[in-house]
């Protein structure tokens, strides 16, 4: 018998549709592994596909999928990594997972994340780190590390997550899958649990790049629920390219010599860059010059929308309630203090203070001039490159603590993916190889809605690359 | 306010706020209700639910640019909504939705008060505090009904162009009528549909610069505007007359004991943090939906106004006073429609309004009384043709407001037919006997001394039960008089 787990999703689709296996028994096969559980990258896991599933023909065929927590599951635990929302059960359902379910890919359960997505090593999760597959001292990258663990040791086919500077690219990265993050506007953020929310999108993290396209292809379009979303402009096609002939890739040298890259990240890089060329690529420098100010501009934007964003967590209507018989300020303060992670705390502290009468200016004001002017060199780098190409993280996967006291060092896993997230714009990582035995991510960014041609791409040069996509089973 | 009147000036500004009567929220799917039980109309996103989003309500954008174009508001081709950042329990989200430095409607005037801006925004949800205090400090409990939160506003900020508390009153009235005309709100103060907030400060008479103000919040009715802004007016020029300063804060009337408590002063306000709500796009209206909306508009109250002054001939007060109350216009205009001699009368119809609110009430609505629109001018126009008197008119009017009926009928059937000198001799008779009952004030009307002519007249009015018309009389008693000479 053909071993299940094996098989990528794709495959495990259509295998379904020619009624070579049984949507239960793929089921019930992740649903063993997800429930045992070893890398505590499951917060919930369903005990079935829930009743009146769509059937076999299907879009997707019946394979489950593992959802980030913090998309609203109705009648499900959904609680973003934090303590203040434990037990929380939403009374509906993110689009974006209703329209999974409807294309048939039934719920498998909840991953664990950075407590409302905001971190990159998974440590924030009131529920305890994840553990990378590929070594379990070390962290799978976040915040959709639960998702990216769960993908790459074979306890979910395939499974969401969102990235709002990088939370889907560098945990996709750091644990050798692919994660791509879609335009602004591309998937319906209706009932994603708001981290940031004009970067906030919802994307897929997948074992290849075909599985990746898709899952995207049944998560795109307008939703009349989301005024931020759009249609999007033409159907997503499974990738093909074998090559890169004609394509121009932009390396932004302004950017990446900030980075701090790791030696083993840039020869899998430049070793990726040569693979390129080989298949047709034209690999040239290309300027982003204010990009290498983007951390500094995410990091005001950000946690200022993040500050207004997590007020309603307030202990009044539902989730943890502190002190709920002491006045009216004694409660609120309470239930935030305990309720709320360092990380959050921090960045709702700072995104308060960015705000502030007096400061706006200074601070969210020159954050969101930098921020167009971002956008304005994204623009015309496309002007003359297909696509903008750097390392997906400046490291692989680090130590568990290694970075937790140091916050500035955590926000650098960001810094390569925070630039497109400010744009808007479309970006992917692949694997492209190992360094000291673990995982190296390569990401192509590309203009608004260019997701087409950027799976297109990815899949001619997964296909060059060979990274063995195995499940890793350790 | 007194004497002090002359030596200080008041300088008023309203806040207004205009709850739309949109079908449904404004941010979500949940119907509006009033008086609902609580907490039915909800939903993910007017109870603030984490992964909630915000969808604009069309309709209410529309209610909104038809108040800006009755104020002659210039319609903004794009705004923006900010979230504005505060903590309370009837704010679901921690923030309000609302218009911050790009609003949809900027400028334009109502009578002669400008409009600074007129915005967007959601309404919160309704606290209650169960307890002795019904405040939220030293409440035993609070709850919340959600029913209201998300409710459709739209705010509408005046310049400091009011200058007194009956003013302010007038021009309430004015801009309820107005928005009653629009049909988008049912703009009933008691209901909280149209809530004022007074910006109120004074300075030395003939002074430009302003004094500094205080906020006076949510009077709930129309003449609790008028009491609380006078009370203020009067407590700040108290305060400048002893020689201290008026500090700025927001005050709270309590209208049970006309006194002013402080809610917060500027040293604790709020850093409301506002900025670009992230989860809507900008509001753009084409000048084509603008004009589209400005062709719907239906008449408004001014343009009744001078419409009544200039078409019907009615001075500017009474054209007012009629328009500026739509039932009051809207009787007045199905009663010159049954009129005998149609737009000739208008003027004698409209006098004859203010007779028929003093006997039915200014809060009542004279289509629900008894007196059919016709009726009325009917008996203004048996005025006019002097077949009843003014004063017997009166009594009619009376009779019409408890039973209803015709005047005519009434006129006939009561014996109330105006006597008249062209009708025999009747009237010359009964002046007569005036004279012969009194020479004495006959002498001095011969002499010149008018004011004696009034118990002449009075003797006539009597004996005839008013029917007379009074200045008929006048003149009789006075050639009689002077011809006896």
């Amino acid at each position: 018998m053909t071993d299940l787990i094996e098989l990528t999703a794709a495959d495990a689709a259509a295998r379904v549709r020619a009624r070579e296996i049984e949507p239960g028994e793929l089921f019930h096969a992740y649903r063993e592994r997800a429930a045992a559980n070893e890398l505590n990258a499951f917060t919930w896991v369903a005990d079935g596909a829930p009743e009146g599933s769509p059937g076999v023909d299907t879009a997707l065929g019946g394979v489950p999928i593992a959802v980030k927590d913090l998309f609203c599951t109705e009648g499900v635990p959904s609680q973003a990594g934090s303590r203040i929302l434990e037990g929380y059960r939403p009374p509906y359902t993110a689009t974006v997972v209703g329209k999974l379910s409807a294309a048939g890919a039934p719920l498998l359960g909840k991953t664990n994340q950075d407590e409302f997505a905001m971190g990159s090593s998974n440590e924030n999760s009131a529920f305890g780190p994840v553990l990378n597959p590929w070594d379990r001292g070390r962290v799978p990258g976040g915040s959709s590390g639960g998702s990216a663990a769960a993908v790459a040791a074979g306890l979910a086919p395939w499974a969401i997550g969102t990235d709002t500077g990088g939370s889907i690219r560098q945990p996709a990265s750091l644990c050798g899958i692919v994660g791509v993050k879609p335009t602004y506007g591309a998937c319906s953020r209706y009932g994603m649990i708001a981290f940031a929310s004009s970067l906030d999108q919802a994307g897929p993290l997948t074992r290849n790049v075909t599985d990746a396209a898709l899952l995207l292809s049944q998560m795109v379009g307008h939703d009349p629920l989301d005024s931020t979303s759009l249609e999007f402009p033409g159907p997503i096609e499974l990738p093909r390219a074998e090559d890169l002939r004609g394509i121009r890739l932009g390396v932004p040298e302004d950017l990446l010599g900030g980075a701090g890259i790791e030696p083993g990240v840039r020869s899998s890089f430049e070793a990726t860059l040569a693979l390129a060329e080989g298949l047709g690529a034209i690999v040239e420098p290309c300027r982003l010059p204010h990009a290498p100010h983007a951390l500094s501009a995410y990091y005001l934007i950000a946690p200022a929308e993040a500050s207004a964003n997590l007020a309603r967590y307030d202990g009044v209507r539902y989730g943890l309630r502190v002190d709920g018989d002491a006045d009216l300020d004694r409660m609120y303060s309470h239930t935030r203090a305990v309720g709320f992670g360092a990380e959050v705390k921090r960045r709702v502290m700072l995104g308060t203070y960015a705000l502030s009468s007096g400061y706006y200016d200074a601070y969210y004001g020159t954050a969101q001039k930098v921020r167009t002017k971002i956008a304005e060199d994204f623009a015309s780098a496309f002007e003359r490159f297909d696509f903008v190409v750097t390392p997906t993280s400046p490291w692989t996967a680090f130590e568990l603590g290694a970075k937790t006291d140091d916050p500035l060092a955590m926000y650098m896993n960001d810094f390569c993916t925070v630039p497109m997230s400010l744009a808007g714009i479309a970006g992917i990582s692949i694997p492209s190889g190992l360094s000291d035995g673990l995982p190296v991510g390569f990401q192509l960014a590309g203009p608004a809605f260019s997701e087409a041609r950027l799976l297109d791409a990815a899949h001619a040069l997964e296909l060059a690359i060979g990274f063995d996509g195995s499940v890793i089973r350790r | 306010m007194s004497a002090t009147d002359r030596r200080w000036e008041p300088v008023i500004g309203l806040e207004i706020h205009v709850q739309l009567k949109t079908a449904t929220k404004m941010f979500c799917g949940c119907e509006l209700s009033f008086g609902d039980p609580p907490n039915i109309h909800t939903c993910p996103v007017c109870l603030g639910l984490p992964g909630a989003l915000p969808v604009l309500n069309a309709r209410a954008v529309e209610f909104g640019i038809m108040i800006g174009l009755a104020l002659g508001s210039q319609i903004a081709p794009r705004s923006l909504f900010h979230r504005k950042n505060y903590f309370y329990p009837d704010s679901p989200k921690g923030y309000q939705i609302s218009q911050y430095d790009v609003p949809l409607c900027l400028g334009g005037s109502l009578g002669d008060v400008r409009i600074h801006r007129v915005h967007l925004e959601e309404d919160a949800a309704k606290l209650v505090h169960l307890g002795e205090s019904g405040r939220i400090h030293g409440s035993d409990r609070s709850v919340v009904d959600f029913n209201r939160s998300g409710t459709p506003l739209v705010e509408i900020v005046t310049e400091p162009d009011v200058r007194s508390p009956e003013q302010a009153r007038e021009w309430l009235t004015l801009l309820r009528t107005t928005l009653r005309a629009l049909d988008v709100s049912d703009v009933n103060m008691e209901e909280g549909s149209l809530r004022a907030d007074a910006n109120v400060s004074v300075r030395p008479a003939g002074c430009t610069q302003l004094g500094t103000k205080t906020e006076l919040k949510n009077m709930n009715s129309f003449r609790f505007l008028e009491r609380g802004v006078r009370a203020e007016l009067e407590r700040q020029i108290g305060l400048l007359e002893g020689g201290d300063e008026v500090v700025q804060e927001t005050l709270h009337f309590d209208p049970t004991s006309a006194r002013l408590t402080s809610l917060r002063s500027k040293e604790e306000a709020h850093d409301y943090r506002y900025f670009p709500e992230p989860d809507l796009v900008p509001l753009a209206v084409s000048d084509e939906m603008r004009d589209a909306i400005g062709a719907r508009l239906p008449e408004l109250p001014t343009a009744r106004a001078q419409r009544f002054e200039r078409e019907l001939g009615l001075d500017p007060e009474r054209a007012k006073e009629l328009a500026f109350h739509r039932e009051l216009a809207d009787y007045y205009e199905r009663a010159l429609a049954s009129a005998d001699g149609g737009r000739d009368q208008a003027v004698a119809v409209a006098n004859w309004i203010p007779q028929l609110v003093e006997r039915i009430g200014s809060d009542a609505d004279p289509a629900d009384s008894r007196v059919e629109p016709g009726a009325l001018a009917k008996l203004a126009s048996m005025v006019a043709a002097r077949q009843v008197s003014r004063d017997a008119a009166r009594d009619v009017l009376t009779r019409l407001v408890s039973d209803g009926g015709d005047p005519r009928e009434i006129v006939v059937s009561e014996g109330l037919q105006a006597i008249s000198s062209e009708d025999g001799d009747q009237l010359r008779a009964l002046v007569d006997s005036a004279i012969a009952a009194d020479p004495d004030a006959a002498e001095k009307v011969r002499s010149g001394n008018m004011k004696a002519i009034g118990p002449l007249v009075g003797y006539v009015m009597r004996e005839t039960k008013g029917r007379a018309d009074g200045g008929e009389v006048t003149r009789l008693i006075r050639e009689r008089v002077n011809a006896g000479s």
